[in-house]
């Protein structure tokens, strides 16, 4: 909590008008205000996003990275958060190729999270617009318009409320291409994205993680990505590929994860999960805002344990890398899934499932889900439900304790 | 059934023959366009019988129906002008001086509280909140002509019915802080009330659901009036932006209540901005209360800076909802959303703000209704620092002592979803107790009723 202001002071605003109280930018992240760590914790609260080797805090380390063209690697770097990434995947996108529309509620003046900042103003409300008030209406419609050759990117304001989109995602997009068959027409071009995920304060209705509803659906890609530098180059290939895509962005590092991103345009590819930390004795398979609560526990095991931990990200929820996977998991014998959404019917099932009929001879131990209760994300209750470092570190001693 | 069947047993039966099929037996006898009947069915009769649009005539001018050439919009209802001058004094404002004294420091009270929660999400002290400048005669004005047993479901810019209905300043601030007070036991972000006693539904955060939801607790109600004959008939009422209008639900809710005819106020508050989308990028035809009549209800466009048109207003559909049996009405109250969308909002992102100063200066239900009240010698300067200051002590009181207490029991992290916890949810509740035992120093617990003794207890008895 900050300082507090004797609570008297506050009537001296009373009169006042409202426009002298200073406005504030949206949704800035005040994860650290209501910050779940406890004043002698020595585990949870200590994912430095500054410092977390997850990103790239050198131009350096992000042009080594061998997934990115030649030509992009000899380029420039620039130092941005992920939604600025955002931001210049869809100009880049709407600069190349003129099918590119990007339209939701609110993106005009920028978006609630600031992702769609200044593309009105720089290509025109033809094709960079508001649209009123409904999911089911804007989904449907991107998916008619892609089915008629454009390349529609539409928002949906919080991952929460994509469920009136659920038929239009479900029955529509994801067997368009099948249910048109041999007449040969799809949504293709289709992306939508939507902010997801805990940001400690959103209780019910501004922190689901709604991946798993998606991933059970066979014609639908499912994208979640961990950083500045993958958000640009995914959604990219997001907009590039001829499959419908859901593309997930972590609200609470739209602002907390900054890195190197180059300045060129890149894509990265979507059937590939990525070794984020090599390692030998387990092998932590996770996606989006867990992988720094990973990354932490992972730093704090390594040390008090002497053991070497894989960590990787699985950036495509589905369809899903499963050779990276499974060849981590071969090598290192244990495994752990660790996501912020339930734990049943959720994609630590599904790759827990995998790892099992695919390595069972290998196993050295039960593969561990560390995921969120089964329960609905209360308000004061947050920290309590979604994976910690305390939670994925423990879970790390008992898989190799087993 | 096949189609053919099926159209066979509708011809049998001959249905517009019969008196007001529509809609079962109570029917109004007065005949509307749904309600036509016995029409000569011959190839040169003058109205249509197709089923569905039965008092249609033949014409053989091709007119398209084209609202876009319409100069004249749906008429705003007024009782007072903007100076608190009544307009028609032979109706007058309907509304005894008490009462409109009380309407008047709700008014002030919820301001007040507007803006001291404002600030102190500013310091840090709230996670969030949501003001309703400029709407605050629409909430109190329209809650002040329902019955007490009548259900109500809100959006969350409706502080004001909450408060009209009986929500005490200690009840907003143990909900604002999630303390152990709090009915919402802790679960839902600030502003998203509810109460079993005042029959208010708790908010949702999801835009529009609660307009079907309305719909079908109005038939409930419908229901029950004529089960219960002898316990005062209850009608259900709807609040929502008309943002949410777009959504499905709105659409949904609407034709289901007209088909099933259900006693519902359905409340649009029209305030020209859905976050930063105005009115323009949000629908094209005029306002909400243009699509009350495609559904066949009773609308009213009304005033919302007016709180005396808001009440004579609600108070009449309350009479229309409730008559033979149940209808639903729509009412589109006109207002203008003076402060940010929300504590997450900079609203100076996407409007100038002259146009908000404009519209402050310009009016606003707490100042017109203060002028009514001077006119009528029932206010002073005096009376307005007075009730200011004692307001602004009040809920600063209450706002000191909700800070103060404790965060709920941590078993309501699991309990509540279920009537019953699973077996699952007792493996998880064992894991979270065992994690909590063997990393103490990794949560702070103690700020939770009981702790986490209370809930390892709780586990333990749940085992
Ligand atoms: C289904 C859904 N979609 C989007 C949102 C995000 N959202 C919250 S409030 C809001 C604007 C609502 O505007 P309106 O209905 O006019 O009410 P007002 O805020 O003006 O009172 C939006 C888009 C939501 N809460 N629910
Ligand atoms: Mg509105």
């Amino acid at each position: 909590m900050p300082p507090k202001t004797p609570i008297r002071t506050l009537s001296r605003y009373l009169f006042r008008p409202q426009s002298s109280l200073h406005p504030r930018c949206q949704h800035r992240p005040r994860s650290q205000r209501y910050s779940s760590a406890a004043a002698g914790a020595r585990l949870n609260g200590t994912v430095e996003y500054d410092t977390t080797p997850l990103l790239s805090h050198s131009s350096r380390s992000a042009l080594s990275n061998a997934e990115l063209p030649a030509d992009v690697r000899q380029g420039q770097t620039k130092r941005i958060n992920l939604y600025t990434a955002v931001n210049e995947a869809l100009r880049h996108a709407l600069q190349t190729d003129e099918r590119v529309l990007v339209f939701g509620e609110d993106i005009q003046f920028g978006g609630v999270f600031r992702c769609t900042m200044n593309l009105a103003t720089d290509f025109g409300t033809e094709r960079v617009f508001n649209t009123p008030l409904s999911e089911q209406g804007l989904v449907g419609f991107a998916i008619g318009a892609a089915a008629e050759g454009m390349r529609p990117v539409a928002e949906v304001q919080f991952a929460d409320y994509v469920f009136p989109a659920f038929d239009q995602l479900v029955n529509e997009a994801a067997k368009y291409r099948y249910r048109s068959a041999a007449t040969g027409v799809s949504c293709g071009g289709l992306v939508i994205r939507m902010p997801t995920g805990v940001v400690g304060h959103g209780a019910l209705y501004h922190s689901q993680s709604p991946e798993s509803l998606f991933t059970h659906v066979p014609g639908l890609r499912v994208i979640i990505p961990r950083s500045p530098l993958q958000a640009k180059g995914l959604l990219l290939s997001a907009i590039h590929t001829n499959d419908p895509v859901i593309f997930m962005e972590p609200k609470v590092l739209y602002r907390a994860a900054v890195e190197q991103v180059p300045v060129d345009a890149y894509q990265l590819p979507l059937d590939k999960a990525e070794v984020v930390k090599p390692g030998k004795d387990v092998t932590i398979v996770s996606y989006g805002t867990p992988l720094y609560t990973c990354s932490a526990a992972i730093a704090a095991a390594e040390k008090d344990f002497g053991c070497s931990v894989e960590l990787i990200d699985l950036r495509t929820i589905y369809p899903w890398d499963r050779e990276t996977v499974l060849e981590s998991v071969k090598k290192t014998g244990r495994a752990i899934v660790v996501h912020e959404s339930m734990m049943n019917a959720g994609v630590g099932a599904e790759v827990a499932a995998t790892i099992q009929e695919r390595t069972f001879l290998r196993l050295e131990a039960p593969v561990k889900r560390v995921t969120g209760w089964a329960t609905h994300t209360g308000l004061v209750f947050e920290k309590f439900i979604v994976p910690d470092v305390t939670r994925v570190y423990d879970a790390i001693k008992k898989t190799i304790d087993y | 059934m096949s189609l053919r069947c099926g159209i066979r047993r509708i011809r049998g039966q001959q249905p517009w023959a019969s008196s007001g099929w529509v809609n079962g037996s109570r029917r109004p006898s007065s005949v509307g366009f749904q309600q036509f009947r016995s029409v000569a069915s011959t190839p040169t009769a003058e109205k249509v019988l197709f089923p569905g649009a039965l008092n249609s005539r033949f014409t053989n001018t091709m007119e398209f129906i084209r609202p876009a050439l319409r100069t004249e919009a749906i008429p705003t209802y007024r009782v007072m002008d903007q100076s608190g001058q009544v307009l028609d004094k032979e109706v007058g404002v309907d509304t005894e001086d008490d009462l409109a004294l009380e309407l008047y420091r709700n008014m002030v009270c919820l301001s007040i509280m507007d803006l001291l929660m404002f600030e102190a999400q500013r310091q840090g002290r709230l996670s969030f909140y949501m003001v309703s400048a400029g709407e605050e005669g629409i909430a109190i004005g329209s809650a002040s002509a329902f019955s007490p047993s009548d259900v109500i479901f809100c959006q969350y810019r409706e502080s004001g019915v909450f408060m009209q209905r009986g929500f005490t300043l200690d009840q907003f601030m143990n909900q604002l802080f999630a303390n152990s007070k709090d009915a919402g036991l802790g679960r839902n972000m600030p502003v998203h009330y509810g109460s079993h006693e005042l029959n208010i539904h708790t908010i949702s955060s999801t835009l529009a659901t609660q307009i079907p939801h309305a719909a079908g607790a109005a038939y409930a109600l419908k229901m029950q009036n004529q089960q219960q004959p002898d316990i005062a008939p209850r009608i259900a009422v709807c609040y929502f932006g008309e943002g949410a209008a777009s959504e499905g639900d709105f659409h949904g809710a609407l034709n289901i209540a007209a088909t099933r005819q259900v006693p519902c106020i359905f409340i649009c508050r029209n305030n020209g901005y859905a976050i930063s989308t105005p009115t323009s990028d949000q629908y094209r035809g005029d306002g909400i209360a243009s699509r009350g009549a495609g559904y066949g209800m009773d609308t009213l466009r009304v005033d919302g800076n007016d709180i005396f048109a808001v009440r004579r207003a609600t108070k009449e559909a309350r009479r229309l909802a409730l008559e033979n049996g149940g209808k639903p009405v729509l009412i589109e109250m006109m207002a203008y959303r003076v402060g940010h969308h929300s504590t997450s909002d900079d609203s100076f992102a996407y409007r100038q703000k002259v146009e908000v100063d404009d519209w402050k200066r310009r009016d606003n239900p707490i100042t017109r209704l203060r002028k009514w009240l001077e006119g009528r010698g029932l206010w002073d300067e005096d009376k307005e620092r007075d009730i200011r200051n004692r307001l602004r002590k009040e809920v600063l009181t209450a706002f000191e002592k909700a800070e103060k207490e404790k965060k709920p029991p941590m078993q309501h992290v699991f309990d509540g979803v279920y009537e019953h916890l699973t077996q699952e949810q007792k493996t998880h509740m064992e894991e979270l107790s065992d994690i909590l035992q063997r990393y103490p120093k990794e949560y702070d617990t103690e700020q939770y009723e009981g702790g986490a003794a209370a809930f390892r207890k709780f586990c333990e008895q749940n085992r």
